[in-house]
């Protein structure tokens, strides 16, 4: 198993005659995704690598039945009305990958999907993967890329960064540890869906048995992962790992993601790592320690 | 980005804010005249973007225009956390009943905007918040329905106060999140909004944070207010080099080559990407290492940006060797940085075997890259050196 995509996932690509989504829509195809059709307002009867292009989701709907994902790439001015659009036709699961959206936006798409039970990854982000099933994203690039990288497995990742969430899948990887599914959560101050929310649906999976976190300075995402992980007893050992130790002298200044910047004494490498230990999850000083914490972790619990 | 206490009213001011009659001066003789023109007792405050100017000496009271010019004086070279004054702000003295603290602002968590009103203004909102919460307030909103007064009647409301003030000071509350929402404004801040002796209430001091990623949507603003589009507002002003970096990024639009940021070490970096970088910079200080510079790449930038970005770093003073490392790359091509690198150490006059003291980026047509780089004689590595290891062997060499 895996969470929010398998194989079986019909999604559809929104902005998919731009450059970035053609490549997208291609390395996904190869990968095995299911992508049922794509939509450019004034493109439609065109088809990429095969996918079908429509004017508006509805169209894509009404022609092929429910959509249960979407990926949006569309530049920033036009990301808040695609992703209204995709909710208001029922996608469940919308992947946001634009970036240099104003938060006001994020937040006005997530008020929305709450509402209407869906639920957005990103924006600022390569979306999901579960290794050797489906991608719905640009996670590892083409897919010969991704092969080498992410294998099927029992470790659930998620990361504010969706480049370190290749670097992390191909250290696991080469530790024979697989992956059961991969969320590049994004690296905006507010996102769709933070490390805590995504919990559940790990703890549910029963293929999973461990979790990895890649983590930054800035915002509170580390704090609410630590306080849920208190109370809600989770048996899933997590190991996480914190870049950007640097700029807790370094108030005020911006690097990464947008979302990256210490402002306040929560938003530091130091007091995260502090919280997320408290609440036991064990935080790892180098990549390549990921490994064997994770098993160490794994042969406490007699796995 | 934040702006000065003066735009911050200025904007105020658009929104029929209740204001202080002030002016922005600059220099000692204009101090003068504001003064006498507004009318003594006035308050003489220095424009600085951080806080802390009170405790810092840079805010006045002056009974005579005189005493006003001769704190212009006083007042211009103290720095405040390192900064000095923009120009300094002259505006009437209120007679004071009671102070408030209002704000509006991101709750990550909740991913909403959320008011903050306090009874207890003046002081650190924080200190309030640990010592006397059921004096501070915390009223999240919605962002997709239509805004009404009734959250700021709620937000007062909660801590206790009522009558009068309570619907003298609902619409200022209501407008300053009005404005937050429509300015996309991270921070919108009275702190303190006074109610005056005479039972009004005032503005009289005002925090603004306008999001980078929507300075574009409110060019005309900026404009209006005065901020000038290569004003980055972040903790320190741009250096020369990071101005540099920006033209290098604005090459073409094929990938990222920028976020430069200064150091002062003998080691170049070219790293990438977002998260890539921060875990090699701290992998390099780890080793000991001595950054020139930050950066990120990513995106698959262009040789020619890859090659000026190189050309840009190496002709930092100081900068001995540069180390060329990323995480597992999707969507860069491993070939074309190697390229643009190779490239732009030869342009600089550099061997780039002698130059380059590592180069680790794994991915997408590494083979091909990897020709390059044996070609001239580069010290290269695959995913089965980490990244740390690579930091580790470009800081060595610098020993060596």
């Amino acid at each position: 198993m895996s969470i929010l995509i398998t194989s079986e996932t019909k999604f559809i690509i929104q902005g998919i005659t731009g450059r970035e989504a053609v490549n997208l829509t291609r390395e996904n195809l190869d990968y095995g995704s299911k992508i049922v059709g794509g939509v450019t307002p004034g493109r439609s009867g065109r088809d990429v690598y095969g996918v079908p292009v429509y004017d508006c989701v509805r169209d894509v709907v009404e022609k092929h039945g429910a959509v249960e994902g979407s990926i949006v790439s569309v530049p920033p001015g036009f990301t808040r009305d695609a992703v209204f659009e995709a909710i208001e036709n029922g996608v469940k699961t919308i992947v946001v990958v634009t970036e240099n959206i104003p938060r006001k936006e994020v937040a006005q798409m997530v008020e929305l999907a709450n509402l209407r039970g869906a639920r957005i990854i990103g924006p600022n982000c390569l979306g999901i993967i579960s290794p050797d099933e489906a991608k719905m994203g640009g996670m590892g690039g083409p897919a010969a890329n991704t092969r080498q990288a992410y294998k099927k497995g029992n470790i659930g990742v998620m990361s504010r960064s969706g480049g370190m969430t290749t670097e992390i899948a191909s250290t696991l990887t080469a530790a024979g540890l697989g992956q059961s599914t991969c969320v590049s959560i994004g690296g905006d101050a507010i996102v769709g869906t933070t490390y805590a929310e995504l919990m559940p649906l790990f703890e549910a999976d029963p293929e999973t048995e461990a979790i990895v976190i890649y983590s930054e300075p800035g915002g509170r995402m580390e704090a609410e992962l630590a306080e849920w992980v208190k109370e809600n007893d989770s048996r899933l050992p997590i190991v996480a790992f914190m870049a950007g130790r640097f700029m807790d002298e370094m108030q005020g200044m911006r690097f990464g993601h947008a979302g990256t910047i210490v402002e306040g004494k929560e938003d530091t490498t130091a007091e995260k790592i502090a919280r997320m230990e408290a609440s036991g999850i064990s935080v790892a000083e180098r990549i390549e320690e990921i490994p064997a914490l994770i098993q160490k972790r794994l042969a406490e619990k007699g796995k | 980005m934040r702006f000065y206490e003066y735009e911050s009213k200025a904007l105020f001011e658009r929104h029929r804010m209740p204001l202080n009659t002030r002016r922005t001066v600059s220099s000692a003789s204009e101090a003068r005249e504001a003064a006498a023109e507004i009318g003594c007792p006035v308050v003489v405050k220095s424009q600085v973007l951080s806080g802390g100017r009170m405790k810092a000496g840079a805010v006045k009271f002056a009974k005579t225009p005189d005493e006003a010019a001769s704190y212009y004086d006083e007042i211009l070279p103290i720095e405040v956390n390192g900064e000095t004054a923009r120009s300094i702000l002259i505006e009437t003295m209120s007679p004071i009943a009671q102070e408030y603290f209002v704000s509006v602002t991101w709750d990550g968590r909740r991913k909403a905007p959320v008011v903050l009103f306090s009874d207890m203004g003046g002081i650190d909102i924080e200190e309030v918040a640990e010592k006397h919460p059921e004096h501070v307030s915390k009223t999240h909103f919605s962002t997709i329905f239509p805004l009404t007064p009734r959250i700021a009647k709620e937000a007062i409301g909660k801590v206790g106060v009522s009558g009068r003030d309570l619907n003298r000071m609902t619409p200022i509350v209501f407008e300053l999140m009005k404005i937050f929402l429509e300015y996309d404004l991270t921070l919108a801040e009275i702190n303190p909004l006074a109610r005056l002796e005479d039972g009004s209430f005032c503005v009289l001091d005002g925090h603004i944070d306008l999001e980078a990623e929507a300075r574009g949507k409110h060019k005309k603003l900026l404009a209006e207010l005065g901020i000038g589009e290569d004003e980055t507002r972040q903790a320190r002003p741009p250096t020369e080099f990071e101005i540099a970096g920006r033209k290098v990024n604005d090459v073409d639009h094929r990938g990222v080559a920028g976020n430069v940021v200064e150091f002062d070490g003998n080691l170049g970096l070219i790293i990438g990407a977002g998260g890539g970088s921060l875990t090699l910079f701290d992998a390099v200080r780890n080793h000991g290492g001595k950054p020139a510079n930050y950066c990120e790449i990513g995106g698959n930038p262009s040789v020619s940006k890859a090659c000026e970005l190189t050309k840009l770093i190496l002709s930092k003073p100081g900068v001995e060797k540069i180390a060329v490392m990323m995480n597992v790359v999707s969507n860069t091509r491993v070939d074309i940085v190697a390229r643009g690198v190779v490239k732009g150490c030869i342009e600089s006059g550099k061997d780039p075997a002698k130059v380059i003291s590592i180069f680790r980026i794994p991915g997408a047509w590494e083979d091909e890259g990897f020709k390059i780089l044996e070609k001239y004689g580069v010290e290269y590595c695959d995913r089965s050196v980490s990244m740390y290891d690579a930091a580790g062997r470009a800081v060595a060499k610098l020993g060596a």
